[in-house]
């Protein structure tokens, strides 16, 4: 009746995507054999710094960061969460009734309170 | 005919799965035996991807979109933020007694699962218990998966949606009491 667990619209659609992402894998390949076979390679010893900047690098090349970055990502997962949360709403939200529209609109107010807080507090604040 | 039985496609879905699957499983063996931990995230963010390669043939479109957006695009974030403020990076982890011990731990729990699924009685809808009301809602469950979803967040459970909210937000105020309070 549903024509099985995969319909023919489905499969084709989720092949698209493969296809795409077969393209970008080996496009990142075919950048890597370009650039190995058509640049020169004269290495010296700044060039194969990890970072060159004029600077001399540090003599470790792996250093701590510091613990304030976190502060960041972990906001960012939750705007992230809220965001997962958009996409249904995003598809039914026009052809719905108004109240619909306004549910995510409080939803969104309740989180934007946290970020206004921090604000408010100084938390993002660089010190 | 049972709910969500079909050979369409099914070649094809059979090579895509085995695919997957297998890449899967060969990126979460290498996220515990890399001993360089920067590395072992990367190979965990494969393994996410490969979850959400499963959740897409099974159908669970958006519950891929939630694997992709939450854990690749941001636990594995996390994760690395958290390796990137750890010292002596490339020893890998320190060595312990636990080896035997935990393997154990694991072999059981993976027994008990591998029980626990044979054993369960599956509820598989067959269409002849249905009346024609029915197998119009389920498959419109089947088809427009993401809509149907969005639909009973929004109207029928609309309090736990917005509950949802104040879930998060506790959640952004407590980190940022955390950060403060240092």
């Amino acid at each position: 009746m549903w024509g099985g667990l995969l319909s023919e619209g489905y499969v084709l659609n989720w092949i698209a995507v493969l296809v795409v992402a077969a393209v970008g894998l080996v496009a990142i390949l075919l950048m890597f054999v370009a650039s190995r076979l058509l640049a020169p390679r004269r290495p010296s010893e700044a060039k194969d710094s990890p970072y060159e900047c004029g600077i001399p690098a540090a003599p470790y090349h792996w250093s701590q960061i510091q613990i304030r970055y976190y502060v960041f990502a972990i906001i960012f997962i939750i705007f992230d969460v809220e965001a997962v949360f958009l996409f249904p709403w995003a598809l039914i939200f026009v052809e719905s009734v108004p109240i619909v529209f306004y549910e995510m609109l409080v939803f969104i107010a309740v989180l934007f309170f946290g970020v206004i807080y921090g604000w408010r507090k100084g938390v993002l604040q660089w010190r | 005919m049972i709910l969500g039985e079909g050979t369409e496609g099914a070649l094809i879905t059979e090579l895509v799965f085995w695919t997957i699957a297998l890449s899967t499983v060969v990126s979460a063996i290498a996220v515990v035996q890399i001993r360089d931990l920067f590395r072992a995230s990367l190979f965990l963010i494969v393994t996410l991807l490969g979850v959400a390669g499963l959740f897409i043939l099974l159908r669970a479109e958006f519950l891929a979109g939630v694997q992709l957006m939450i854990y690749v695009g941001a636990i594995s974030v996390l994760i690395i933020f958290a390796i990137l403020m750890t010292r002596d990076l490339e020893d890998g982890s320190t060595a312990h007694n636990f080896r035997i011990p935990v393997a154990l731990v694991a072999l059981i729990l993976m027994g008990v699962s591998i029980y626990a699924i044979s054993n369960t009685e599956w509820n598989i809808i067959g269409t002849e218990t249905l009346n024609t009301d029915q197998m119009n809602q389920a498959a419109d469950v089947f088809s427009n998966g993401i809509p149907t979803l969005a639909k009973l967040l929004l109207r029928d459970f609309v309090l736990a949606f917005e509950v949802v909210s104040v879930l998060l937000l506790s959640a952004v105020l407590g980190s940022l009491a955390l950060v403060r309070g240092r």
